[in-house]
């Protein structure tokens, strides 16, 4: 336990070298599926018939995808010998960060979804009678959204962190190019190296908690 | 004498400085290949020179063989590194590899507690040791990947003429060969190990060596380029380097040179 400690502070390089790829990956995924997961949840949020709620139905039900799910559809899809097979995407960073983004999206989807749907109908009713639509609607709409847009940022990032499947399956455990925090400690525990695997826990730990703090101190008081 | 010393050093620093690297057209090289060779750590030992010499930047799969030889037939590899020769030629008789080379060598070893609860050390060959697994029950842990040891251990019952696949104590993990020697230690069970592999766990287990020696325990390693013809794509060049490199007396000097706690883990073939 110990030398796990001294692992993390003394700086070991490898040790922080999968922490910030972790982060970068993560980071790429939560940006990718940004803008079609607010794109899908302000337009289910837009109004409320039966399209909408269907499509809001199938999208909560995503955020459950199991990740190797995501995985094995993805890895047939950019394998040389799948359809995108040209990309050569298979074992790079670029592999995991559209699996991760596939993880996300209905996530950040269905938190826009929801955020937005508890909106007071009159802040809609306003926006028209000021005569907001098209492009300056929407502004409207996000920036009185910001809170729930953050909620949702934050809460795909955790996910995508967190998430091992989709790393392993599409990102190989390469060192130096896609091992991140999830597949190292997968890798290290079951070599019996819990020295790194433990340091590399205690990030994990440190980040999803300071994720899941940012989400509840983002999340709009209910009254 | 202090100036000589100080000449040669700043000369050598100046060949380093002005020795470039080549560089490559496609830089990226992916091998696919068995777990042994990475997590005995040969690869992260020997690779860095490879890399400094020739300027292809390595990205290391460590599957097992089976999964290897598929990546190498789906084109998601370049270049193959395994240890099942009978699926080994297989794979080129199929087409889907060109240039297969001897690499190296070892031996498998069956390891287990140090209590033998199934009396391996009294047995008299491989197939004898298997028998003595089978006849007790002793828990085994069977790679159950198509890698290469599972492969060989595969071989080994079917030599014994039995089959324990489904019985309670046989147990199938599915995962690399330190994993397997982890569970191993764990439950007090038996498994078959590559030599390398077990000389880097072995200090973080229980586990004895109980069986060796035997000639159907032979590990021979190869190295094969995935066929470009199937995969236009696939960085063929740097197949071609790192196959050269790795039979070169450079290479060849660095694996026997790898050792473990004083261990040397491969050897090579005369």
């Amino acid at each position: 336990m110990k030398e796990a400690f001294v692992l993390l502070f003394s700086g070991d390089a490898e040790t922080w070298e999968i922490i910030a790829r972790s982060l970068r990956f993560s980071l790429f995924s939560t940006v990718f599926s940004l803008l079609p997961g607010i794109a899908l949840g302000m337009w289910m949020a837009e109004k409320d018939d039966r399209p909408r709620r269907l499509a809001a139905t199938v999208v909560g039900a995503l955020t459950a995808l199991p990740t190797v799910v995501v995985g094995l559809l993805v890895y047939s899809l950019i394998s040389r010998s799948g359809p995108l097979g040209e990309l050569g995407w298979l074992f790079t960073q670029w592999g995991v960060v559209l699996g991760q983004s596939l993880l996300a999206f209905p996530i950040v989807a269905s938190l826009v979804w929801s955020g937005l749907a508890r909106f007071d109908p009159r802040f809609r009713e306003t926006l028209a009678t000021l005569g907001g639509r098209g492009f300056g609607k929407t502004i409207a709409i996000l920036r009185e959204g910001a809170p729930v847009l953050a909620g949702a940022v934050v809460a795909a990032f955790g996910r995508v962190t967190g998430e091992v499947g989709v790393a392993m399956m599409l990102g190989g455990n390469i060192r130096f190019s896609t091992r991140t925090m999830t597949t190292a400690i997968a890798l290290d525990a079951s070599k019996g190296e819990f020295e790194r695997a433990i340091s590399l826990g205690v990030a994990l730990l440190v980040i999803a908690l300071a994720v899941n703090f940012v989400v509840h101190s983002l999340r709009p008081h209910e009254r | 004498m202090k100036r000589a010393i100080a000449t040669i050093l700043s000369l050598l620093v100046l060949t380093a400085a002005f020795s470039q690297t080549p560089a490559p057209k496609n830089p990226a090289l992916r091998l696919a290949t068995t777990t042994s060779t990475e997590q005995s750590g040969l690869l992260a030992a020997i690779l860095p020179a490879f890399e400094k010499e020739s300027g292809y930047k390595v990205s290391v799969v460590a599957v097992g063989t089976g999964a290897s030889l598929k990546l190498g037939e789906k084109g998601d590899a370049d270049v193959v590194l395994v240890h099942a020769r009978a699926l080994e030629d297989t794979f080129m008789a199929a087409g889907f590899g060109i240039d297969r080379r001897d690499v190296m060598y070892n031996d498998f070893i069956v390891v287990g507690p140090a209590t033998d609860p199934a009396g391996l050390a009294y047995s008299t060959s491989a197939v004898d040791a298997f028998a003595h697994l089978f006849r007790t029950g002793a828990v085994f842990v069977s790679r159950g990947d198509a890698s290469g040891t599972d492969v060989k251990e595969k071989d080994l019952w079917k030599a014994a003429g039995l089959a324990p696949k489904g019985l309670a104590w046989y147990r199938e993990i599915g995962q690399g060969m330190s994993q397997a020697i982890m569970m191993a230690d764990q439950v007090g069970g038996y498994t078959l190990a590559d030599r390398a592999t077990w000389l880097a766990m072995k200090d973080k287990t229980k586990l004895k060596v109980l069986s060796a020696g035997d000639k159907l325990l032979f590990n021979p390693y190869g190295i094969i380029t995935v066929n470009p013809a199937k995969w236009p794509k696939s960085n063929v060049d740097g197949a071609k380097a790192l196959t050269d490199w790795m039979t070169s007396p450079k290479g060849q000097a660095l694996i026997t040179a790898y050792k473990i706690g004083g261990e040397q883990c491969f050897y090579l073939f005369n």
